[in-house]
């Protein structure tokens, strides 16, 4: 669900509505725009080998690891772009990647 | 009461900027324009002005840079001519599409190769469809005037584009001439102050600028662009409206020089203008029924008050300082005739291509189009519809 903000940006607005110049005029609207589908590896979190160290959550370029309670949960394929650097980062190899579509 | 006084076209600019006081200059020297950044630096060093001088090491990077700073919040000016605006080229979109109102002066000079350091109008030319205002001036008096204008023009809530203010290199640069300048105090009520609606640095409401903008949203963006430049047309005229409360110089989208009754005329830029009101009068002085355009606005393009106001004509020359390697007329013939399909139909229209390279264009040259006109309008028999002047065949 997308978040209130002073301006939602959604593909049935016309250019008069839309802020000029491509401004993004209110922080965290990237949430809004699923970028996953460009993802062509894919990481698969194995929980049976995750320590909960969180080591893969702070390099996570697009906030793709969702933590709650001191816990994280399942990827968050809506934004995750398949880069790669947790599963590098992972000292429990607790990330398989396998190619997406596969 | 004005004051009075004896400027170069690039110290009349560099004064302007003065009394403009920006809060950011970025610029690179590049001959005609050099003059421009070097007295604008002294007046920095003698403390008259607050602005910040960004020293870059190219002009790409006097470009970037004044990308930045306008997106910061900042009022931001520079300068350039020829090799230099092609070395801003791809920042000159996107100060555009980033909706930047950064003014610029470019000092009109002609583009390599071959390497040539004078006057023609193949730089801004080649600019014209970068999203820039483009405002072009006959002499000192109009380059300080739209400068000035210039900074109302960019800012105004509904246009926020860039603008160039371009005039003829060495020609009107370095040429001094008598000027009437405006009181320091009148030119900052005039230009007021600079309230972006969105800008970086404002940590109350922070933003982003420049993001990847996909074919979703890609067309909207430049759509809004577009209409900018519409709404600029406008607000061109409102300023100059303005403007002539405070100065008594009248401003439009071009002037029209003893059109009223004319049968012939031209359609010409810059400096050259002057050589040709010239010859207007000499041809009045005959009885010749002739005329002359000197369009000010190229963009936005005033297409349907210039289509009407050739309507009256027998026949036109479209004088173009550029090529446009189209082989079929320089670019200033191609829109005006275009404008003329709707508005003036009956009107027969000729390119010229003349002076590049700052080949001198002299009175007789200018006669000698007027005599082809002539001819067009006797017989309504165009021999040759693309043309160039004062080249050695």
């Amino acid at each position: 669900m997308t978040k209130e903000r002073k301006m939602n940006i959604r593909e049935d607005m016309s250019w008069r509505e839309m802020p000029q110049g491509g401004h993004i005029i209110d922080a965290g609207n990237a949430e809004d725009f699923k970028t996953g589908d460009w993802r062509s590896m894919r990481p698969v979190w194995l929980p049976d080998k995750c320590k909960q160290c969180l080591l893969c959550w702070p390099v996570c370029p697009d906030m793709a690891i969702p933590v709650e309670n001191g816990k994280r949960k399942d990827f968050d394929f809506d934004h995750c772009k398949g880069c790669g650097i947790c599963v590098e980062v992972c000292p429990f190899k607790a990330i398989d990647f396998v190619e997406e579509g596969k | 009461m004005a004051i009075k006084d004896k400027l170069s076209g690039n110290e009349a600019i560099a004064v302007a900027m003065r009394q403009i006081d920006p809060d950011v200059v970025a610029a690179f020297p590049i001959t005609p324009s050099t003059e421009v950044p070097q007295y604008f630096s002294q007046f920095v060093a003698n403390g008259q002005v607050h602005t910040e001088f960004v020293a870059v090491e190219s002009e790409h990077s006097a470009m970037s840079a004044c990308i930045g700073a306008e997106a910061a919040g900042a009022r931001t000016m520079t300068a350039t001519s020829s090799q230099g605006l092609a070395l801003m080229w791809e920042m000159l979109y996107i100060a555009a599409s980033l909706r930047l109102p950064i003014v610029m002066s470019v000092i009109n000079r002609a583009l390599s190769g071959p390497i040539n350091i004078h006057n023609d109008h193949s730089d801004s030319m080649g600019a014209r469809d970068s999203g820039w205002i483009q405002l072009y001036c006959e002499n000192n008096q109009e380059a300080y005037d739209n400068l000035i204008q210039a900074i109302r023009i960019a800012e105004h809530k509904d246009v926020q584009l860039p603008v160039m203010v371009c005039y003829d290199g060495f020609i009107t640069s370095h040429a001094v001439e008598n000027i009437e300048l405006i009181e320091d105090e009148k030119v900052k009520a005039f230009i007021g102050e600079y309230r972006p609606q969105h800008y970086l640095l404002d940590r109350d409401n922070p933003i982003s600028m420049g993001p990847l903008d996909m074919p979703a949203y890609y067309f909207e963006h430049k759509r809004a662009q577009a209409e900018a430049m519409k709404n600029a047309k406008r607000v061109i005229l409102e300023v100059a409206q303005e403007f002539e409360k405070l100065t008594g110089r009248k401003y439009g989208y071009f002037e029209e020089y003893k059109m009223e009754d004319a049968e012939v005329g031209i359609v010409i830029m810059n400096s050259t203008a002057g050589t040709a009101k010239f010859v207007v009068n000499e041809l009045r002085k005959q009885g010749i029924k002739a005329g002359l355009i000197k369009l000010r606005v190229f963009r936005p393009f005033p297409f349907e008050e210039l289509g009407k106001a050739l309507s009256h004509l027998k026949a036109v020359a479209i004088m173009d300082k550029a090529d446009s390697f189209s082989g079929a007329g320089g670019p200033l013939f191609t829109e005006v005739r275009s404008a003329m399909f709707d508005y003036a139909k009956d009107t027969k229209a000729v390119s010229y291509i003349y002076g590049l390279g700052g080949r001198d264009v002299r009175p007789d040259e200018i006669m000698s189009v007027y005599q082809d006109l002539l001819e067009i309008a006797r017989t309504g028999q165009v021999k040759s519809t693309f043309n160039y002047l004062g080249v050695r065949e």
